[in-house]
Order: C-alpha cells, then structure tokens, then sequence
C-alpha cells in the first residue's frame, strides 16, 4: 500500500539539559497497524510519544503525521491523535458523562452530539451503569477505559497508547487488548508503548526495541523472540554446582550462551524450541550437574534485552529518574 | 457487567485522508469562546461540588465588614456611621482582591492533575484553560462583592448612590477583579506549586490594598507614601466604587480603573499562555 504513513519520523532527538532522552530514533508506522513501542521505564517510550503528540518540543530531526509536519503544525496533529496516556488524565470533580461531554465540546462538538458521543461511548465501553457516578467511585480498569474512551470522541484516525495496561489485572487487561484490537478494525492506526514482551507479541504487528534513548532493534515479535529463543529454560542448581562445568554442557547442548545468577542459583537457558528443554537436562545428568527444579518460560522483556543491548533493564530505572529529575528541574528553570 | 462487546468485526469508519483533509489550522474567535465558555462549565461544575470553595468569598466580607467598623470606625472617622461609606467600598476592593488570589492557586492545584495533560493533547486555544475558570470566578466576585454592601447596609450603611449606583459599582468590582486576577493566574503558571503561588500572592496583595485609600484617607498619609497611594490602581477601583455606590456618579476613576484592567490584561494574558504552553 502506497498510502501516507501514519508516523514517519526521523532522527528524533530530544534532550533534558545534559542528558538525551531521546537519541535520533526513526520510526515509521504505517496506517492501520498496531505499531508497539518496547522498553523498560525510562528508556524514553512516553518522552517519544509526547513529543510526537505535540506535547512536548522537537529538539531535533522530523516527524510527520499523516503527512502533516508535528513541528509547524502542531494544531493539526491535535486533530488527528488520540492521547491516553499512563494515568488517567480525566477529571476527578466530573462525572463520566460529564467528562466526554466536555471533551466532545472543547474539540467543536454541538451539545447534542456530544452527549450522543458520550452515551454511544459509554455502552462500547461497558461503562453504562457509571455514567453518572463521579471518577473518584470508578476502579483502575474502568478509568483506564474511560480515559480511552475520551480520546476517541472525534474518531481520530491515530491513537496513542502510553502503557495502557500496566497495573490492570489479567481479565480487564484482556478486556483493553480487544478494544484495541476494535480500534484498528475500525480503521484507526495504534501506537502503543508497553513493558511487556507479552503484550507487544499479543497486539503488535511489529515492534521497535528503545533502550536509554535509542532504537536498539525492530521487527515483527516473531522476528524479536527468535533474537533470545523461543523459550527459556530456567534451572535452579543445586548449591555446590559447578557452575562452569553446566555452561560449557549448554553450549555444546543447545548451542546458546546461559544467563547465570549464582547467587541465587539460577541459570536461564534460551532455546529455539521448547523440546531442546530434554537435550539440556539430559546432557547436565550426564555430566553430573544436579537440579533443584526446572521450567519452561516465554523470553521475559528483560532476556530480549539482555540479548539486544548486552545489559539488564534494571539499569535504566535509574536513568529514568534522572532524566525525570533533569525534566523537572528545567521546568522550573523556566 | 464490565464485558466490552463488539460482536463482529465493526465497520471501517475511520479514513484518515479525510480526516487529515479536515483539520484545520487554527482556532478560530468563535472556537476560543466556546472552548473557553466549556472550561468556565467545568469550574462551576467543580464549584458546586466543592461548596468548601466559598467559604473565603462568604465568610470574608461578613467578617471584615463587621470588624474594621468597629474597630477603626471611631479613630478614622469619629464614628461607624460615618466611616461605612469610606471603608465599605474598600472592603470590596478587598474582598474582590483576595478572590483573584485564589484564582491562581486554584489553576496551580488543577494544572497539576492528569486532566490538563489531554487538555493540552486536544487541539484547542491554549487561552481557554486559563480564562474559562476566570469567567467562573464573575460567580464568586459577584458574591464576594453582594455580601460585603450586605453586611454594610445590616450594620446601617446607606449608600447615597442606591441600588443602580451599588449594582454599578458591583459590576465594576467584577471587571476589575477579572482583570487583576490575570496576574495571579500568570503567578500560578510559573509557580511550583500551589502553597508557593499563595505565598508569591500574597507578597503583591497586601501592598497592593493596605497601601490604598482602601480604609483610610490619602491626606493623612505622609507625601511619599500618598504619591503611590494615588497611583495604585486599587486606589482608582475604590475612589470609583465610593463615587458610585455613594452618590450614583461615573468620575473619571471608573474609566481610570478600567484603563487599568486593560493594561493588566495586555501584560499578563499572554504571559499567562506564553508560561502555559511552555509548562508541557
């Protein structure tokens, strides 16, 4: 399809005074896809989103919204996005009905259709039963849907997703994935940014990889999991374990490098197939290397990063406080 | 209850050509008054909810009223009675004031909240935000002002000027204090938080009613300090709300205080949204 894509950006950068949030990132999502924005906190997803939302400056490079230029017209791009960001940005003082009311009105709604907007929403939404009840009254998922709810008043063709579950439990987290997989039915086009590997491989058609401010890998999940395996084995050796010893059985076995923690006695062992699982316990009998318990796992985010970047996600957290800190501290110099 | 059913696949309604075919540049006049009209809503709404939100617009003018008569009443002006028609319309530049006040620690607390971030996400006037709760606020100065020659007229003030001049210099006492009120919501847009635009506030207030002819008259203070007092726009306001709630004329300190109101607007709006827009 030749059509306009829906994000084309290039060499985005951005920075809070020393430090780069965001380092010459390209992206290009195209239209009607679920795009997923993959990374630990802080590695600068929500920073990207902002700022291809208009919500905050461009220091660098170029990004287009369906064709319309983010920097020079932010006031277009305003009308083509849908912004849900990581909490609820509803008010706390209105009611359900009362919220998208407002929202419909300030983006140039008649009273009348707004409303209509507001019920029509509300029961797409399951939300019927709270339209009158003040948000203060409503759980996290029925915020989280309220939130999305309000973004897609005018069905903007373009909606972001700053993590949009995170923090939700299993079944309302199940609930938010068919809505947005509605979305795009529809025909809208989603970018979404997540922590989880799970989520990004549920929803997204492809995914960029971003860590400390760079995109570090992209491609379909298919393509993401076969970088670390398509499962891990995760062994508990028994103490005393030479642990040097089962190294050397997992390379010549599975033909992969593990990831050992001998302080707790853990060592992850990625694999292709699950079923290599066997050769591996196999080969450690026979060389006498001894087992507490055994399982198999899907790659967690922090093995996919592990083998993209070289280092652990745990890291970043501290840089994101830094770069929150750095954001903060500039506000206020302003 | 809370499942979200969709049943089969629903229709493609979302084109994106034609959706980016509609957006326009920019908001138009009409759009930035209904934008802004739809912010006052939410603030009444919030109003009503928060009635805790009156407590300073009622319970100030009783208070001061009933106090500053009695107690400077007799040293001023010899007695009550006749310090009323001097202090009474003091007391609403007073009481107007503080309301301002509380205009920017309200918009500090709000902009806080997770709601502005989509305000700011919806291509709307950037102003909207800003002047919607203002014109909310008319409610509270309109009371503000009401309750103060209320509680005059109990304690036996009779304004020479009658309903029409007290209406007249009530109206005028919302202007103002709309327009002064710019100057704390600038205050609430670079301040941290909403505790340090009080404090900030405050530093401006008090110079800005004590050092007026709010409560006493300008020739019994020393020259340097009469010279500010005469040319303290809180001095215009009050000399214009005597001159009309106590003998019904319009003086040239109406046109003065309104003059005023203009220029505080033409600084302190478009700092006000120059400050906004940056605080992303």
């Amino acid at each position: 399809m030749t059509a306009t894509a829906a994000i084309d950006a290039v060499g985005l950068v951005k920075n809070f005074g020393q430090l780069r949030a965001v380092d010459r990132i390209d992206l290009e999502v195209r239209q009607g896809e679920i795009f997923g924005v993959l990374g630990p906190n802080g590695a600068g997803k929500t920073t990207m989103l902002k700022m291809l939302a208009t919500l905050l400056p461009i220091d660098a490079g170029q990004a287009r919204v369906f064709g319309v230029d983010v920097a020079s017209e932010p006031h277009r791009v305003r009308q083509l996005l849908g912004v849900t960001g990581q909490y609820a940005s509803v008010d706390e003082d209105l009611t359900a009905t009362e919220n998208l009311w407002l929202f419909g009105r300030l983006q140039g709604l008649r009273s009348a259709d707004a409303r209509a907007a507001a019920k029509r929403l509300l029961g797409q939404f399951g939300l019927e039963d709270a339209a009158n009840k003040p948000i203060s009254q409503f759980s996290g998922g029925m915020r989280r849907r309220l939130d999305l709810a309000a973004s897609l008043i005018t069905r903007p063709p373009l909606i972001f997703l700053d993590e949009p579950t995170t923090g939700l439990d299993p079944r309302t987290r199940g609930q938010m994935w068919d809505t947005i997989r509605d979305l795009v039915a529809e025909g809208c086009t989603v970018l979404l940014t997540t922590q989880y590997l799970d989520e990004a491989d549920q929803l997204a058609g492809r995914i960029a990889v971003i860590d400390r401010g760079r995109k570090v890998a992209e491609g379909t999940p298919d393509e993401l999991k076969t970088s670390v395996g398509a499962s891990t084995l995760q062994l508990h050796l028994a103490p005393g374990a030479d642990y040097e010893l089962a190294r050397q059985v997992v390379r010549r076995v599975a033909g992969t490098e593990p990831v050992v923690t001998p302080e707790s006695g853990r060592m992850n062992v990625p694999l292709d197939t699950a079923d290599r699982a066997a050769d591996v316990l196999i080969g450690f009998r026979q060389a006498g290397v001894a087992i507490i318990s055994v399982s198999v796992a899907k790659p967690t985010l922090d093995e996919v990063f592990l083998a993209i970047t070289g280092h652990e996600t745990t890291e970043d957290a501290a840089d994101a406080e830094d770069a929150e800190d750095a954001e903060d501290a500039l506000l206020e110099v302003q | 209850m809370t499942t979200i059913t969709t049943g089969s696949a629903p229709p493609r309604v979302v084109d994106p050509a034609v959706a980016v075919a509609r957006t326009r540049p920019r908001t138009t006049v009409a759009e930035t008054i209904s934008q802004t009209l739809s912010m006052a809503w939410r603030a009444l709404k919030k109003m009503r909810r928060n009635p805790e939100q009156f407590f300073d617009v009622t319970l100030q003018p009783l208070l001061f009223t009933a106090m500053f008569a009695y107690i400077f009443g007799g040293a001023i002006s010899g007695s009550v009675q006749s310090y009323l028609p001097l202090m009474i319309p003091g007391i609403v530049a007073q009481t107007v004031l503080t309301t301002c006040m509380s205009s920017g620690v309200q918009l500090r607390e709000d902009m806080d909240k997770g709601v502005f971030d989509r305000f700011k996400a919806l291509p709307m006037a950037r102003i909207a935000p800003l002047a919607g709760p203002m014109v909310a606020d008319l409610v509270r100065y309109l009371i503000a002002a009401g309750l103060t020659f209320v509680m005059g007229v109990i304690i036996g003030y009779r304004p020479g000027g009658g309903v029409l001049g007290v209406l007249g210099a009530i109206v005028l006492a919302m202007l103002t204090g709309w327009a002064i009120a710019w100057i704390f919501t600038w205050i609430g847009t670079i301040a941290r938080n909403a505790r340090s635009v009080q404090g900030f506030s405050m530093l401006i207030l008090f110079p800005l009613t004590f050092l007026s002819n709010a409560f006493v008259p300008v020739r019994t203070l020393p020259s340097g300090l009469a010279d500010f007092v005469k040319i303290n726009p809180v001095s215009h306001l009050v000399s214009a709300t005597r001159d009309l709630a106590n003998q019904a004329t319009i003086t040239g300190e109406v046109g003065w205080t309104l003059l005023a109101g203009l220029v505080v607007i033409a600084i302190f709006a478009p700092l006000s949204v120059r400050s906004y827009r940056r605080h992303l």
